[in-house]
């Protein structure tokens, strides 16, 4: 402060500040190019997609090649007549009626863990929690051998209701972090004004955690639809899901690199999606709520 | 005080004690109901296949020979134990997870800090480093080992191309250096993860005292030795530990990058062979008892980690 009315003094803070600019700007620099980094796999999976078999097998690359729909085309089945609709659909179906199920069992369980918790609340989200630190290949043999005596193999809801029971301790976590934040004065106030319990939660709990609700379908949706361990055991040539057609499409064809790079933006495109419209709350989920 | 109070409530208001228990039992079953649902059936779901696991592996049953099918004692438990294999693929397990969390979470840690501070462009650098996380963890794997690892036309050496020209080491990525190979992708896709939950922890750092220390004239790495990391511990912890869970179970990569050859096959992935390729079922289930028992010494671990944290939620 007394630093400014002399004048020699003045001069050396003000070299510092500079320096910080410079860092400031070198700093800036360093982490465009970390982001680039990170996204150069992801653009060359792109612009190869995008290109011949014949540029895309190049060395070195040719990156302004012309552009071209071929490898989608052949993806689709324009040569080999297999077309990846099913195993799309398969997908599709096991993450989205996973999800459902999954949120029709965690938000109820939820509730009992955070507005009206039971006794031991925190021992039962714990076991929750657990479960998903099984290792789930210790689990394959017993799910393939009881699959196979109740007639599930190759069946899709085998692969509903094993991605649920992934999905549901992350989903139970997820909204019961959610479900904490509802304020206990906003649900009094609902009672006090003659609110029941239903009427409460519909219209007054229901709003606040929608945000939730919809972080955790995504989680829940990106992680079934990554699926591949189960898929590729349990299912075959019905049940089929995306990831094990990527894996089966690429030993049965041999290598078409653009076309594996379309195959590869295809199947991550939902994800993708998904994933940008949960950013806000990606972490959040993939924290298990424990950050907010 | 009930004598005093036993005059005003009449006989009316007064329950006799069963009464009392019945609905408080009625009430605490009203607050267990919405739970039942998910508690049953993640535990059908989960449990029963373990009991059955834990059964087989004192089995002796290979699918290949149905009638020998019977009863193996502990053999299946001495196979594993003393097979190489298994040996080979817990250390691999081990190397695999501990080099990808560790360096994940290294480089997440630098990222995070990079992305700290407001900068032009930030959100869209933010957005590029979150995009590795949300590839299909199979794709991934098949654009690394094809598109990038490919000793012909793979873009790493296309790149040494550029830079070294037509004499340009030309290195089998995935031959030479296995295990790496598949490190580097995971860690490709696993630093997002881990800049996300640092980022949130650098976000939520007491700023008010960041603030006091600077004006003291604590120097930048005071600071983040001595009070931005100690706040980052909880975060770093979760971070390995959801990434460990995570990467034990890795199964994708090492099934695409090199299909478990050149030593990098990991218990998930040898598991699956016993049971895939050999029919082993026996043994295969004694291998998934002992990543089970392995398992559940790490997760006490681990879980006592995420209750700490989740204690400090409750105390605040």
């Amino acid at each position: 402060m007394t630093a400014t009315l002399e004048a020699p003094r003045t001069a050396p803070p003000a070299a510092p500040v500079r320096h910080r600019n410079r860092t400031g700007t070198l700093l800036t620099v360093v982490a465009w190019v970390v982001g680039v980094l990170f996204i150069i796999p992801v653009l060359w999976m792109l612009l190869t997609s995008l290109h011949s078999e014949t540029d895309a097998a190049t060395n070195p690359p040719s990156i302004f090649a012309p552009l071209t729909l071929e490898g989608y085309a052949n993806f689709f089945g324009a040569q080999t007549g297999t077309s990846p609709w099913p195993s799309l659909l398969n997908s599709l179906t096991a993450s989205v009626l996973s999800t459902a199920l999954v949120l029709v069992l965690a938000i109820p369980a939820a509730y009992a863990l955070s507005i009206r918790p039971v006794r031991k609340w925190t021992d039962v989200l714990f076991f929750f929690l657990s479960t998903k630190m099984l290792p789930v290949v210790a689990g394959l043999l017993p799910v393939y051998l009881i699959a196979q005596q109740i007639g599930l193999l190759d069946n899709i809801w085998l692969l509903i209701i094993l991605y649920t029971s992934m999905n549901l301790p992350i989903a139970v976590w997820m909204m019961r972090s959610f479900l904490a934040e509802v304020p206990v004065e906003v649900l009094e106030a609902a009672a006090i004004d003659g609110c029941g319990l239903m009427r409460t939660l519909r219209t007054v709990v229901g709003p606040m955690i929608l945000p939730g609700i919809a972080a955790t379908s995504l989680i829940c949706f990106i992680f079934s639809w990554n699926e591949l361990l189960f898929a590729r055991v349990l299912t075959a040539t019905v049940a089929q899901t995306a990831p094990v057609f990527l894996t089966s499409f690429v030993t049965s064809q041999g290598l078409f690199l653009a076309t594996v790079c379309a195959a590869s933006v295809v199947v991550s495109l939902p994800v993708l999606i998904a994933g940008f419209a949960a950013q806000d709350k990606l972490v959040q989920g993939l924290s298990l709520g424990a950050i907010k | 005080m009930t004598t005093a109070l036993e005059p005003r409530t009449g006989p009316a208001w007064r329950r006799s004690p069963e009464e009392t228990q019945a609905l408080r039992r009625a009430g605490n079953w009203a607050r267990r109901a919405p739970l039942l649902p998910a508690l049953i059936f993640l535990i059908i779901v989960t449990q029963l296949p373990f009991v059955v696991t834990l059964i087989i592996s004192f089995m002796n049953w290979n699918a290949y020979y149905p009638d020998e099918r019977g009863f193996a004692g502990i053999d299946n438990f001495r196979r594993v134990l003393t097979d190489v294999n298994t040996r080979d693929s817990i250390i691999t397990t081990i190397k695999l997870t501990v080099s990808v969390v560790l360096v994940s979470l290294v480089l997440g840690l630098l990222i995070a800090l990079l992305l700290d501070r407001a900068f032009r462009g930030r959100g869209v650098v933010r957005t590029m480093m979150i995009t590795p996380f949300l590839i299909v963890p199979v794709a991934a794997a098949l654009v690394w080992k094809h598109a990038l690892y490919n000793p012909e036309y793979g873009l790493f050496n296309g790149v040494l191309t550029w830079i070294f020209g037509q004499n340009a080491p030309q290195p089998d990525w995935v031959s030479t250096m296995p295990l790496t190979a598949i490190v580097v992708s995971l860690v490709w896709q696993w630093t997002p993860f881990m800049m996300l939950i640092i980022l949130a922890g650098l976000q939520s750092k007491p700023l008010d005292v960041i603030e006091a220390a600077k004006i003291d004239g604590c120097s930048g790495w005071q600071i983040f030795r001595h009070m931005t990391l100690p706040h980052l511990r909880q975060y770093l912890e979760l971070g390995a530990l959801l990434g460990s869970i995570y990467i034990v179970q890795n199964f994708d990569a090492v099934f695409t990058i090199t299909s478990g050859g050149l030593g990098t096959a990991n218990l998930p992935y040898t598991i699956y062979q016993t049971f895939y390729n050999a029919q082993d079922y026996g043994r295969a289930s004694a291998a998934g008892v002992v990543v089970v028992i392995g398992t559940i010494l790490i997760a006490t671990l681990a879980l006592r980690t995420v209750s700490s944290l989740f204690r400090e939620e409750g105390a605040r």
